[in-house]
């Protein structure tokens, strides 16, 4: 098996640079690569763009690198609960294309695959299709969506091992699996790093050809944005 | 008098039919989960990776690693699944699901949709609406019937930027239940005890009555 592991976070993000290209996984902050974000935070890279569903909350998630200013675009299809990105972003400071949710997963599903673009009904009409070429399938109106362009992918997995296959917990799921294929290189920080021949092939959700570097995660917060519970009686 | 949230929640849980699976966006429409009638099996839909969405978790059990679109903490049913986020909208423009519930900030007699921006000052994006509405083969909206400062949002034309186009057949609201079709805003129900013309003078799109309209059964 070809080992993919490398000893910690530190040693995952060799290569991170300025202006570069990054996908993040995650859903709100369920499932967000908390390691590679407070080291991309430590290392102090700036200029980045980055992809991820969400941008986090003020104080947590991909909010440390909005504080810092390390990012300059956004690609999200929902920042609703971060004040810090709205100021910045209704301010100028930081750029943000906002894309409908279906199509952002569906893109980093194309990069993966092999797929340059695709087309699909979401947006048809709105200010997303603008400029972009749209066309009649059966008489329904579709818009033609490209795949990206990242160079790192950084993805949160419950378990992996060191060939790299890896299985997700709850919808902490969400993006990590198509941005686990879409990476050039794709870091992995799993809660429990096991060696090959511990976790059953029928049940991985993602195959280790797609990952490049996976380590043991760290000291999980894991924390929850809005806890809604029913009481015990 | 006007409909409560849960009300109008509880109105928009009538139109679900056996066997539906059912995309319930934030707000009102989450609410409609907890009015389904009896001797109807729906599964709920959340774009964030789960099928067979159930109640809030008992106080305690919370899994930072289970939650709605709204991201709110939740639990998962026997006989519900998980998966990623591109077969959940796989599923969702695939029109697996029939039937979408989401709010909305404007309403056209056209039936476009406007909720996920007002350029300049709000500005949290589009989420999965965009995909949703695009693609539902029903979709009910359920929103106020006006907005904070009394206006209508049930317009001629949106003035804020668009979700969707031409995609909106339902609308429940706090003071009716209205169709649309042939560009116009066709009342089918008032809420109890709202006269047509108050519902009119909250309407600025082409309203139209016909006949006598019924009182909403809750």
């Amino acid at each position: 098996m070809i080992n993919k592991v490398v000893k910690n976070v530190e040693e995952a993000l060799i290569g991170v640079e300025n202006g570069m290209t990054f996908m993040l996984g995650g859903f709100g902050l369920c499932g967000i690569p908390e390691n590679c974000i407070s080291e991309l935070v430590n290392l102090g890279v700036t200029e980045l763009t980055c992809i991820s569903n969400n941008a986090g909350v003020d104080d947590f998630g991909l909010g440390l690198l909005l504080q810092k200013r390390q990012i300059k675009k956004m690609i999200s299809s929902y920042v609703g609960e971060n004040d810090e990105f709205e100021r910045q972003m209704l301010s100028g400071e930081l750029e943000v294309d906002l894309i409908p949710q279906g199509t952002l997963a569906e893109r980093c599903r194309a990069t993966g695959a092999g797929i340059p673009a695709f087309y699909t009904p979401a947006g048809y009409g709105t200010e997303v299709a603008e400029g972009k070429e749209t066309r009649n399938f059966n008489g329904k109106m579709y818009v033609l969506e490209h795949a990206f362009d990242a160079q790192f992918a950084f993805v949160k997995a419950w378990k992996g091992d060191t060939a790299g296959n890896l299985i997700f917990k709850g919808t902490a799921r969400n993006f990590n699996p198509m941005m686990a294929m879409a990476g050039k290189i794709t870091v992995v920080e799993v809660e429990e790093l096991v060696e090959v021949g511990e976790l059953d092939p029928n049940q991985i959700h993602i195959p280790g050809i797609f990952v490049q570097r996976i380590f043991q995660g760290t000291a999980y917060e894991k924390r929850i944005e809005q806890r809604t519970v029913t009481s015990k009686s | 008098m006007a409909l409560t949230k849960q009300q109008i929640a509880q109105r928009i849980a009538k139109e679900l039919q056996d066997k539906w699976y059912v995309n319930l966006g934030i707000g009102i429409p989450t609410l409609v989960a907890n009015y389904i009638p009896n001797g109807i099996d729906v599964e709920f839909q959340s774009e964030n990776g789960l099928l067979g969405m159930g109640p809030f978790p008992i106080e305690g059990t919370e899994d930072a690693d289970l939650i709605n679109a709204g991201k709110q903490t939740v639990t998962i049913l026997d006989g519900g699944s998980l998966f990623d986020s591109a077969m959940s909208f796989a599923m969702i423009r695939g029109q697996h699901v029939q039937l979408t519930v989401l709010g909305a900030m404007e309403v056209a007699q056209n039936g476009d949709i406007a909720n996920w921006k007002i350029p300049g000052r709000m500005v949290k994006g589009m989420g999965g609406a965009m995909d949703l509405v695009a693609s539902a083969e029903n979709i009910i909206v359920a929103m106020m019937h006006t907005n904070k400062r009394g206006e209508s949002k049930l317009l001629k034309q949106c003035s804020l930027p668009l979700t969707g186009v031409g995609c909106v057949k339902k609308v429940v609201t706090n003071l009716a239940v209205l169709e649309i079709k042939n560009n116009a805003f066709y009342l089918l129900e008032r809420a109890p005890g709202v006269s047509v013309e108050e519902i009119q003078e909250a309407t600025e799109g082409i309203l139209i009555s016909e006949g006598e309209i019924p009182e909403m059964k809750l």
